[in-house]
């Protein structure tokens, strides 16, 4: 009884922990990403507020703490309201079967860097990151305003059209490990990474991934252009800061995947395990982030046509080309 | 076994308490001047002409709503059939290959169909 009470204990600390960890991560990253615009395009980004800049995001978070929060008078209010919060729940639960490292003993007692160890981790991972459309479509929906009910009809069709290669990819990592437990996965990648195996899995995840973190090339959703922004074109204060902020976690995520199923996740010579993890996340996040200087955006149908011409032949020929290997 | 999912609801509540707070936070320090120019919806300035929400939509989205169902039922199948492969060996393989050939025809189908088209 006393050592069940022990475990949800234990539990809520590192639920507790991993939420601050990943409401917190935001801030630094929103600076980062500025700072690389910023070199990118020869000029230096924020340097007024701190040393260079260093508190500009916590100016931007007082900013929009303090902002008025506009209702638009058509919109269904409490639909409204909740989509916001809705969007903002799924990735954070993502993460309670995303793994950090192996066992280590803190204060006489060994845990995991995990939250929890489920043997259906990649499933969960996809079937709780689905959850996150419910979030943009109701929010574009609710506000009732044109350029938001597009953006969030664009978001949610790019959204669902990508996840279906993005699932198909990580089919071929499940074959080569035989299990879904994000722990075995990085354990069987010890000697080889998956993406020495694994090429085309790999690069449909990485370009699918980018799309379902709606970052350029495949922001459609929020093409600043042609929609005002998209499906929160309406939001504004705090509710528009949970979903930038769900767009970030996002692309953390997506980055942790890439780096757990065809990166080896936190396995390197040397250094401690977690250092290796933190460096391999931290470069897709630069990724990322160089993607959006770097390229132009898609148009709508070609997005489509990526998607459902391309990406999806390319990862079904993958599972069968896998198949064949190990069947 | 159900322990393992028990973080997920703690996790849940946690981040709606966590939102709910700030938004209530954020209700004591910001200004709250509201009238009916200022908020209705952003429509480039001019005054907006009828309602966004009344489902006039493409149909095309609809029809990518429908593909992806089929196709998310199909991922849900593989993933147990990735699982147990190396044990199921090549009977399992020939298995699943036509069902996935069955799966084809139909994108194919929907492809030919224009289905997944976005001009015109």
């Amino acid at each position: 009884m006393l050592d069940l009470f022990m475990t949800i204990f234990f539990m809520i600390i590192k639920v507790i922990g991993i939420t601050l960890i990943l409401l917190l991560l935001p801030v630094p990253l929103t600076w980062l990403e500025r700072k690389v615009a910023g070199h990118i395009q020869q000029r230096l980004g924020p340097m007024r507020v701190g040393w260079h800049g260093l508190l500009q995001p916590i100016a931007d978070g007082i900013k929009l703490l303090t902002k008025e929060d506009n209702i638009p008078i058509y919109a269904d209010k409490t639909l409204f309201k909740l989509a916001p919060i809705i969007s903002l729940i799924p990735p954070f639960l993502v993460f309670v079967a995303v793994p950090f490292g192996e066992d280590v003993t803190l204060f006489g007692r060994k845990t995991g860097l995990y939250i929890s160890d489920m043997n259906i981790g990649l499933l969960y991972i996809f079937a709780v990151a689905g959850l996150e459309v419910y979030g943009v479509i109701l929010g574009g929906w609710a506000s009732n305003s044109k350029y938001a009910l597009l953006g969030g009809l664009r978001c949610c069709a790019q959204l669902i059209s990508y996840e279906i290669p993005l699932g198909f990819s990580v089919m071929g990592v499940i074959m080569l490990t035989g299990s879904m437990s994000l722990l075995d996965i990085v354990e069987a990648q010890s000697q080889i990474w998956n993406v020495v195996y694994q090429p085309i899995g790999f690069f449909v995840f990485l370009v699918a991934g980018i799309a379902e973190a709606q970052r350029i090339p495949f922001d459609l959703a929020e093409a600043e252009g042609d929609l005002g922004s998209g499906y929160h074109t309406e939001y504004s204060g705090m509710r528009f800061a949970f979903f930038m902020l769900t767009e970030y976690i996002v692309m953390l995520t997506v980055s942790v995947l890439i780096v757990l199923l065809f990166f080896g996740g936190w396995n390197g010579p040397f250094l401690p395990p977690i250092v290796w993890f933190i460096l391999k996340v931290g470069f897709f996040v630069y990724l990322f982030m160089w993607f959006r200087f770097t390229f132009p955006r898609y148009r709508y149908d070609q997005l489509m046509s990526i998607g459902w011409k391309v990406l999806l032949p390319l990862s079904l020929a993958n599972i069968l080309i896998t198949g064949i290997f190990l069947a | 076994m159900l322990l393992d999912y028990l973080p997920v609801l703690i996790m849940a509540v946690f981040v709606a308490f966590i939102a709910t707070m700030t938004l209530f936070v954020s209700s004591l320090v910001r200004p709250s001047r509201p009238y009916p120019k200022k908020n209705q919806p952003y429509e480039c300035g001019v005054d907006p002409i009828g309602e966004a929400s009344t489902g006039r939509i493409r149909i095309h989205y609809f029809v990518i709503a429908i593909l992806f169902i089929i196709f998310d039922v199909e991922t849900l199948y593989l993933f147990p059939w990735a699982v147990v492969l190396k044990e199921i060996g090549l009977f399992g393989y020939i298995e699943m290959f036509i069902f996935i050939f069955l799966l084809l025809i139909g994108l194919i189908y929907a492809w030919v169909k224009g289905a997944l088209e976005w001009e015109s």
